[in-house]
């Protein structure tokens, strides 16, 4: 007995094991271990940022150097003052990407955190089942059904509109799960007592539920962003209209076509518009972190 | 009579009770049923027919599978390799990479911790388009190459190597780059469940005798996070699986030179899109979403509360 109240002392202000709250010299071979590992990890994104702001010849200066000398902003004044080989200007391949990554996150918040509350607490037939079926498709992998994903959007009508960049990136299995162990964690009491006070279901929805997932809702954000923003493909397959398509698309171009790779300026063009196709995602997760840790806590899956 | 209105009263009660809930859930139902449900549906029923997009699916029973077994070359001698090796390496490679560097995040304070995941995270935020710029860069085959620069001036090599053209050099950049940006949503997820923990069953576990850390995982980290070492294993599946077009992207090629990366996936697009032979494609699709099932139902036996 007395042996444990000495442990409880000790874990309470431990400063080694799980979790410490401060520096402690066990530590130093976990940071010996994990710092290179993490250096590594970050140079290619180092390289991103370098290489945006190179000045041409730094680009083919041979040996080639990592890190830039004399920054400079041409790149990105290239960037929107050039065509692209169809004649839309750079500006109108961005500000389609924003739209759809606006709109799709807005409408999938919505769409799935009603599910979500319905999911986890409402009371109706199919509810155990819908929830199963969502779970298996976690396991859901998009790019095994290109084809006949491809022969309904068609059927659909929705090649050539701009919704086909919105309305398959709303289902997303992963959102509707994480939002719904979070919905989980509201205490039924609370709801009960709106109810018996006589709270319809959207306002239960709307005063109880959305201020309480906030931390979910932020997760959810994030995963219809990088899902959204970060997309090539759908302009590839369904959009013929070259101004309906999006920035992903135009930089996809950059790296593949030989009008843009084996040019010289084309090198530039590519380096600037990798770093502004990379620095939302950063700047987003930056501001949501925390956030998302705490949705993390609670996407466990029962086996 | 009296049937009819017991009838129409528990109608009017389901009204009352659950006709809310299926409004609040419809819309996401909705999509999920045309966008997932129903491709799923049609890849199956497709797989058993011969379609060329302009004729009619026309029905040819398990053909398309016998075909695949028997006649296909190139995936039993590449494709099928290469999804397995990659898989493999990729999947329980980076889970167990992302449980080891989750865990000795755990053992740091707060600030650094956050630091620290934030920059392995960010790999994971990157997309393929991005890093076709950036690795055609890095591996890029000239001498100007950033790698072969390197070598070069380390005298490691006397000649410039195409990396992304060369078959021997293709798999093992293509794992690489798929590992370094696989510390997603599954490595915050296995992140927080170890710092979930209850501390006191650390002390309870020191009290019973266990004497190395290795045991502390072993015997009281995995256990008690099962739940979150299951989703991080799902997500793991998926992204590795998902991940499939960076030979494509890398090489810039489909195929791949030599099949070297070829992975099912770009097997698929192969036969789908650039041979018009969907009913196969299709056939391929399901054996694929069948691999993901079963390395799933493998992590769920592993990883199940009883």
């Amino acid at each position: 007995m007395r042996r444990r109240s000495f442990f409880r002392r000790f874990y309470s202000l431990r400063n080694s094991g799980i979790n410490p709250s401060g520096f402690h010299p066990s530590q130093i071979p976990f940071y010996l271990i994990l710092t290179p590992v993490v250096a590594f990890m970050l140079l290619p994104i180092i390289f991103i940022f370098s290489n945006a702001f190179k000045p041409l010849e730094e680009l083919f200066v041979y040996p080639p150097r990592f890190f830039v000398v004399n920054p400079t902003l041409k790149n990105f004044i290239d960037l929107f003052t050039l065509m692209s080989i169809a004649d839309v200007p750079v500006s109108r391949y961005l500000f389609n990407s924003i739209i759809v990554t606006v709109v799709s996150i807005s409408a999938s918040i919505f769409i799935s955190s009603i599910a979500a509350y319905a999911l986890s607490k409402k009371r109706f037939g199919l509810k155990k089942t819908l929830f199963a079926i969502n779970t298996v498709a976690l396991m859901f992998v998009p790019v095994a059904v290109t084809i006949p994903r491809f022969l309904i959007i068609a059927r659909v009508g929705l090649i050539d509109s701009f919704l086909v960049h919105i309305l398959p990136a709303l289902a997303l299995p992963v959102g509707v799960f994480l939002l719904k162990q979070f919905v989980d964690t509201i205490p039924d009491e609370m709801i009960e007592a709106a109810q018996i006070d006589g709270a319809s279901d959207v306002r239960i929805y709307r005063d109880i539920i959305l201020p309480m997932i906030k931390p979910a809702i932020a997760t959810m954000a994030i995963l219809t962003f990088q899902a959204t923003w970060n997309n090539a493909d759908t302009s590839a397959m369904y959009i013929n209209v070259e101004s309906l398509k999006t920035f992903a698309y135009y930089l996809s171009t950059l790296s593949t076509t030989a009008a843009g790779a084996n040019t010289v300026a084309g090198q530039g063009i590519a380096a600037a518009a990798a770093l502004i196709m990379f620095l939302p995602n950063l700047i987003i997760f930056l501001i949501l972190q925390s956030q998302v840790m705490s949705t993390m806590s609670h996407s466990g899956l029962k086996g | 009579m009296k049937e009819r209105q017991n009838w129409g009263e528990r109608c009017r009660l389901w009204m009352i009770r659950e006709s809310s809930a299926y409004a609040f859930v419809f819309p996401y139902a909705l999509l999920f049923t045309v966008f997932i449900v129903v491709p799923v549906v049609i890849a199956t029923l497709l797989s058993f027919t011969y379609f060329d997009t302009i004729q009619f699916p026309r029905p040819i029973g398990l053909r398309n599978y016998i075909a695949l077994i028997t006649q296909d070359e190139i995936f039993m001698k590449y494709v099928l390799p290469n999804t397995i090796e990659f898989a493999v390496i990729v999947g329980p490679g980076g889970y167990i990479l992302a449980f080891l560097l989750a865990w000795m995040l755990a053992q740091l304070p707060r600030l650094p911790r956050t630091v620290l995941a934030l920059i392995l995270y960010s790999p994971s935020m990157t997309s393929a388009v991005t890093m076709a710029v950036v690795w055609q860069t890095l591996f890029s085959g000239d001498q100007n190459g950033y790698l072969n620069s390197f070598l070069l001036g380390l005298n490691l090599t006397q000649e410039p190597i195409q990396w992304l053209q060369s078959p021997q050099y293709l798999m093992p950049i293509m794992i690489g780059v798929t590992l370094w940006s696989s510390m997603g949503v599954g490595f915050l997820a296995m992140l927080a469940g170890i710092l979930d923990i209850n501390p006191e069953l650390y002390e309870a576990a020191a009290i019973d005798g266990m004497s190395s850390r290795w045991q502390e995982i072993l015997y009281v980290t995995i256990p008690s996070m099962k739940p979150q070492m299951l989703f991080g294993a799902v997500m793991s599946i998926v992204g590795t699986f998902q991940a499939g077009s960076i030979g494509v992207a890398l090489s810039g090629a489909n195929p791949t030179p030599q099949y070297a990366g070829q992975l099912i996936v770009n097997h698929i697009e192969d036969y789908g899109f650039l041979r018009y032979e969907m009913g196969y494609a299709a056939a391929v699709s399901v054996v694929l979403l069948l691999m993901v099932l079963l390395f799933s139902r493998i992590a769920n036996r592993l990883f199940s509360e009883e």
